[in-house]
């Protein structure tokens, strides 16, 4: 007998409409714990609603998610205690300091002061902004305050991490920095990631690709799985093909 | 082959300290951000002494006020509109703080709060506990002010008041809360301005008695007794004299817990208006 863990996160057959535009059809896939998977999708593919319905923000219409073994419709709590997120629009207070949207961060989950600021001095040794604690957000530059909402995200230790576009209007080397730290997190730390793009140059060799185009999902599995599914040599012209063949299909018809 | 799926230990509800800790989180949050708008704090002083030094100042001598409840004699007419200038501060501040709701939901601090594995209504309650705190503050500083410009309750009436103004306070962020959630309207500060300050204001007892109200109009006066914001202005004018004024505790209270319903109800991500109003972003 073998013993698995669930999966990060198993999405099965979740369809969501905005009145009448459906936003999501039919979306499945999971995510091996430990990790770094990406979901490929231009913009309004829907990754930004999925990530809502993963956060709970929004009910989940059809189908169902869930997170380590969790509902998050019906054990959403239990749930989101195992989630960090961070959103692609910026979402720290500009007007507070670093260690100020840490610590509020911290207290949402229930967790005391004391420890709190512990956690966040710590959280920000490791993303060596330790000495900007006190700065106001405002003062921070783009990377860097991409860098503090991913200290916060992590602040409750969740085992997943969903970033929604997190590299969205950075310089090339802020980009590097940050998914070389988050692919850091799934190596030393085994966090499991969920990591929303457009930039197909930010999937590596060793990750898993999930391609989310006009709402459903077009392919997912390993890189060399999908280049085979898409008969493509690398995962630009798998992606462009995939898209394009879905693009002439819907027009087709 | 069999595979069995490794349960993980199950972290269930949150202790009470957990609960407490966010509460204060959340007060603490909003308290900071008051403090960091320094105009906001200016305004809220100087739009109720602009109406007790001008306006009263002008219409002393119009309009006359006969002896009512809770007054034992005749009172000069800025100590009349006291309490409803204290409630136009939280009037103010409430809608302010539901704007501050819209805007945060675009920049996205409203999914940081929303995102909390607390239970959804705790975490917005905890939000209108922490809009409402910030008020009383600001009524308070009033308050200091008018007593330099004669208008002095007895000293028992300041602490008898406190709990008239948490539960208006709670009441008038829960109508903030409720309508940042159902109108796009309101989005701007203008439009909440003439669409609910002023007439929940002016169509109230904050500024004349009823009973004159209703020496020029009867439907006015029906109007202004259906107005929460009338009983609010009551109340606190009661507690101010150390007297309860039942009607209006029991109007005040009543709409504090429908509005709040109305509101949690409102955030639900599955009945939602959240999910109505829009795709992710607040509409980016």
């Amino acid at each position: 007998m073998m013993t698995a863990e669930p999966p990060a996160v198993a999405i099965e057959g979740v369809s969501h409409c905005y009145g009448r535009r459906q936003a999501l059809d039919d979306v499945t896939f999971s995510i091996t714990p430990s990790t770094f998977a990406v979901l490929l999708g231009l913009n309004g593919a829907g990754k930004s609603t999925l990530f809502s319905l993963i956060t709970r923000l929004y009910a989940i219409q059809r189908g169902r998610i869930r997170i380590f073994g969790r509902d998050v419709g019906h054990a959403s709590s239990e749930a989101l205690r195992m989630v960090g997120v961070v959103f692609q629009p910026r979402t720290l207070d500009l007007d507070l300091s670093v260690l100020q949207n840490l610590s509020y961060h911290a207290a949402l989950h229930g967790i005391s002061k004391h420890d709190g600021r512990a956690r966040a001095e710590e959280a920000l040794a490791r993303i060596v902004l330790a000495d900007r604690a006190n700065d106001k957000v405002r003062n921070l530059s783009g990377g860097q305050m991409r860098r503090v909402e991913i200290a916060r995200a992590l602040l409750h230790r969740p085992r997943l991490l969903v970033l929604d576009e997190p590299t969205v209007g950075l310089d090339i080397k802020s980009r590097a920095d940050i998914l070389a730290y988050v692919r850091r997190l799934v190596v030393k730390d085994g966090v499991s990631v969920l990591w929303a793009t457009h930039l197909i140059d930010e999937v590596a060799d060793d990750d898993g690709v999930i391609v989310l185009h006009q709402g459903r999902v077009l392919t997912h599995g390993s890189v060399p799985r999908v280049l085979d599914a898409a008969g493509a040599e690398d995962i630009r012209a798998a992606f462009t093909r995939l898209t394009q063949a879905t693009d002439a299909a819907i027009e087709g018809s | 082959m069999t595979v069995e799926l490794v349960t993980l230990p199950r972290v269930t509800g949150f202790a009470p300290v957990q609960y407490a800790i966010c509460l204060k989180g959340i007060v603490w949050r909003e308290g900071l951000r008051f403090l960091h708008q320094r105009e906001r704090f200016v305004a809220a002083l100087v739009r109720p002494l602009v109406w007790l030094f001008i306006f009263a100042a002008g219409f002393r001598q119009v309009l006359g006020v006969s002896i009512i409840p809770p007054y034992d004699t005749y009172v000069l007419y800025e100590v009349y509109i006291t309490p409803g200038l204290m409630l136009l501060i939280q009037l103010f501040n409430g809608m302010q703080s539901s704007l501050s709701m819209v805007y945060d939901r675009e920049m996205g601090n409203m999914r940081t709060l929303l995102v909390s594995p607390m239970p959804r209504g705790f975490l917005l309650s905890s939000k209108l506990v922490a809009g409402m705190a910030v008020s009383l503050p600001q009524v308070y500083t009033f308050l200091a002010i008018a007593w330099f410009w004669e208008i002095e309750p007895p000293p028992l009436g300041y602490i008898a008041v406190l709990p008239a103004l948490v539960l208006s306070g709670l009441m008038l962020g829960a109508l903030g809360m409720l309508m940042s959630s159902v109108s796009k309207q309101l989005e701007n500060f203008a439009g909440a301005m003439n669409f609910v300050i002023f007439p929940m204001f002016f169509a109230s007892s904050a500024l004349y008695p009823l009973w004159r109200v209703r020496e020029g109009s009867l439907f006015l006066y029906y109007v202004c007794q259906l107005n929460p914001f009338t009983h609010a202005v009551e109340l606190a004018r009661f507690a101010l004299y150390c007297q309860i004024n039942w009607i209006s505790l029991a109007v005040v209270s009543g709409c504090t817990a429908l509005f709040m319903i109305g509101a949690i109800l409102a955030y639900d991500p599955s009945r939602g208006f959240l999910a109505r109003r829009g795709e992710p972003g607040g509409g980016a």
